[in-house]
């Protein structure tokens, strides 16, 4: 009688380990697995789950993408402990590519930041089209707004936009999160706060947010994506072939097509424009 | 309000029509797990018992570092296996880094000291003369161990259990080692946190509810073999 309950306990344990090893396969293998660095952007909009099958069909290669913050995506290329990368934040980018840790930056797409608040509007920012100009009346006025605060790629273009505005923000209107977009945004809504937001994350959480969009349009509001390969001396092991294959397909008509539709289906618009070939200046 | 009842009605739906990738993702949750607090038993079982019925040298030290253990928090965990599996890291040359195995290891670091503190709590409370008693009739070293085993079933199940639901509710840990990568390493605890970030509510909602649902049976199937057991005391009267 005693047996038989530990039986299917038993039973069940030995079933999950003869099932492992074929999961398990997906880490060896080495040079067939890529690590793509990106940031949670890409990732949340849902653009890695259409672009990566489309890319391991063509090759052969498993993708792994690694979803973080723009800074550590980076920093993360820079001690070869990714493939490629692909992220935002072009100033921080050139710094990389400078100083040799990454190569052949490519621009792979492009949408826009937004500056989002109270819909009554206290800062005034809806009468001017200039970002910066809107950063230095949010802080003359101390309007409440909420930072990233993580180092990713729209926190590094909100301290671009505050640096060309002369302010250095601090003080209790000054609020950071230290969280994703869609968490950040959250607390925007609740505390009624401005933010800067990149435009398909706010799409997304667009029924849940009250808040509007004040300010869009601005050259400096570009949010621009780019492809970067690792230079092999960054770290051991570092998977050049794969993740120039990546890179190479990112900017290929195939992928470009397929970022140029992404996101009509469920927003009615597309999320992103491809602009592989094109150059920084001439965007917008 | 209102969303969460969606997320109910979604969790029902998705496991009504048998969606193939929340259904992958479930099992996967359970293979990691099951296979993390299999090592973790085997592990910290033995570690308890030694730590309950041998006195050595910084034995308490060791006591301390274990209880210590089973309250380590799993993202300290996730940052010091990343660091050690890195490509620059020791075992770099492995290539573990985002593969199921890199997060089994990762899970066994916070499972083991759960189960080995419990497991020697369970050793602890047994009269010390049974042991005597066990010798004393002529029982061979793993007969008297098996026998002991037995005896703490109880606690040692609550063990199990205490493991086990420190393992596959974690999500800190899963996140950094494994990555998340679908179809490769994503539990329903880290596509539960990438549905929110999406602001897909619902469909977080109903995965937290699957994995509740999960966790309940696993625990009602070891609950039931915990308290069949007591059925055999004497009712008070």
């Amino acid at each position: 009688m005693r047996k038989k309950f530990y039986f299917p306990v038993l039973f069940t344990f030995l079933a999950f380990i003869s099932l492992l090893p074929s999961s398990l396969r997906a880490g060896e293998a080495s040079s067939k697995n890529v690590i793509l660095s990106t940031t949670t952007s890409t990732q949340d909009s849902g653009l890695l789950d259409v672009l990566v099958p489309l890319f391991e069909k063509k090759t052969g290669y498993k993708v792994k993408p690694v979803s973080v913050g723009t800074g550590k995506a980076l920093e993360l290329a820079a001690k070869g402990e990714a493939d490629v990368a692909l992220v935002h934040a072009p100033s921080l980018e050139k710094k990389y590519v400078a100083d040799g840790k990454l190569l052949n930056r490519r621009l792979v797409m492009y949408n826009d930041f937004i500056i989002i608040g109270p819909s009554a509007d206290p800062a005034n920012i809806k009468s001017t089209k200039s970002s910066v100009e809107a950063m230095k009346r949010i802080a003359a006025s101390a309007s409440r707004f909420v930072s990233r605060g993580d180092n990713s790629g729209t926190h590094n273009l909100e301290k671009s936009l505050w640096e060309s505005a002369g302010v250095r923000p601090k003080g209790e209107w000054y609020i950071e999160s230290g969280q994703g977009m869609g968490a950040t945004l959250g607390i925007a809504n609740d505390r009624n706060a401005y933010t800067v937001s990149d435009r398909a994350t706010y799409l997304a959480f667009r029924k849940r947010v009250t808040l509007a969009v004040l300010l869009e349009g601005d050259k400096p509001l570009l949010n621009i994506y780019s492809v970067m390969e690792i230079n092999p001396a960054n770290g051991p092991r570092v998977n050049v072939v794969g993740g120039k294959a990546f890179a190479d397909f990112m900017v290929s008509p195939d992928a470009q097509a397929a970022i140029k539709t992404f996101g009509v289906e469920k927003f009615g618009r597309p999320l992103f424009v491809p602009v592989a070939g094109q150059r920084e200046e001439n965007l917008g | 309000m209102e969303i969460i009842w969606e997320g109910v009605k979604h969790a029902g739906w998705l496991l009504l029509a048998g969606d193939a990738e929340v259904l992958g993702i479930t099992l996967f949750s359970l293979q990691v797990s099951g296979v993390a607090t299999g090592v973790s038993l085997i592990v910290g079982i033995p570690l308890g018992m030694l730590l309950a019925m041998k006195r050595f040298p910084g034995r308490s030290f060791v006591i301390s570092l274990i209880n210590t253990g089973m309250g380590l928090p799993p993202v300290v965990v996730g940052l010091f296996v990343t660091i050690f599996l890195w490509r620059s890291g020791p075992f770099g040359f492995m290539e573990l880094l985002y593969t199921p195995t890199a997060m089994i290891i990762a899970q066994v670091v916070i499972a083991f000291p759960i189960v080995a503190g419990l497991t020697m709590a369970a050793f602890q409370v047994l009269n010390p003369n049974l042991r005597l008693q066990l010798l004393g009739i002529g029982a061979s070293t793993p007969q008297l161990l098996w026998l002991l085993c037995k005896e703490a079933r109880l606690p040692l199940l609550a063990a199990i259990m205490a493991g086990f639901g420190g393992v596959i509710s974690e999500v800190g840990a899963s996140m950094m080692v494994g990555g998340n990568i679908r179809g490769q390493t994503r539990v329903l605890t880290t596509a539960t946190v990438l549905e929110t970030g999406k602001g897909n509510f619902e469909i977080a909602i109903a995965l937290g509810l699957i994995l509740l649902a999960v966790t309940f049976f696993v625990n009602l199937l070891l609950t039931h073999i915990q308290q069949r057991e007591q059925l055999r005391w004497p009712k008070p009267s």
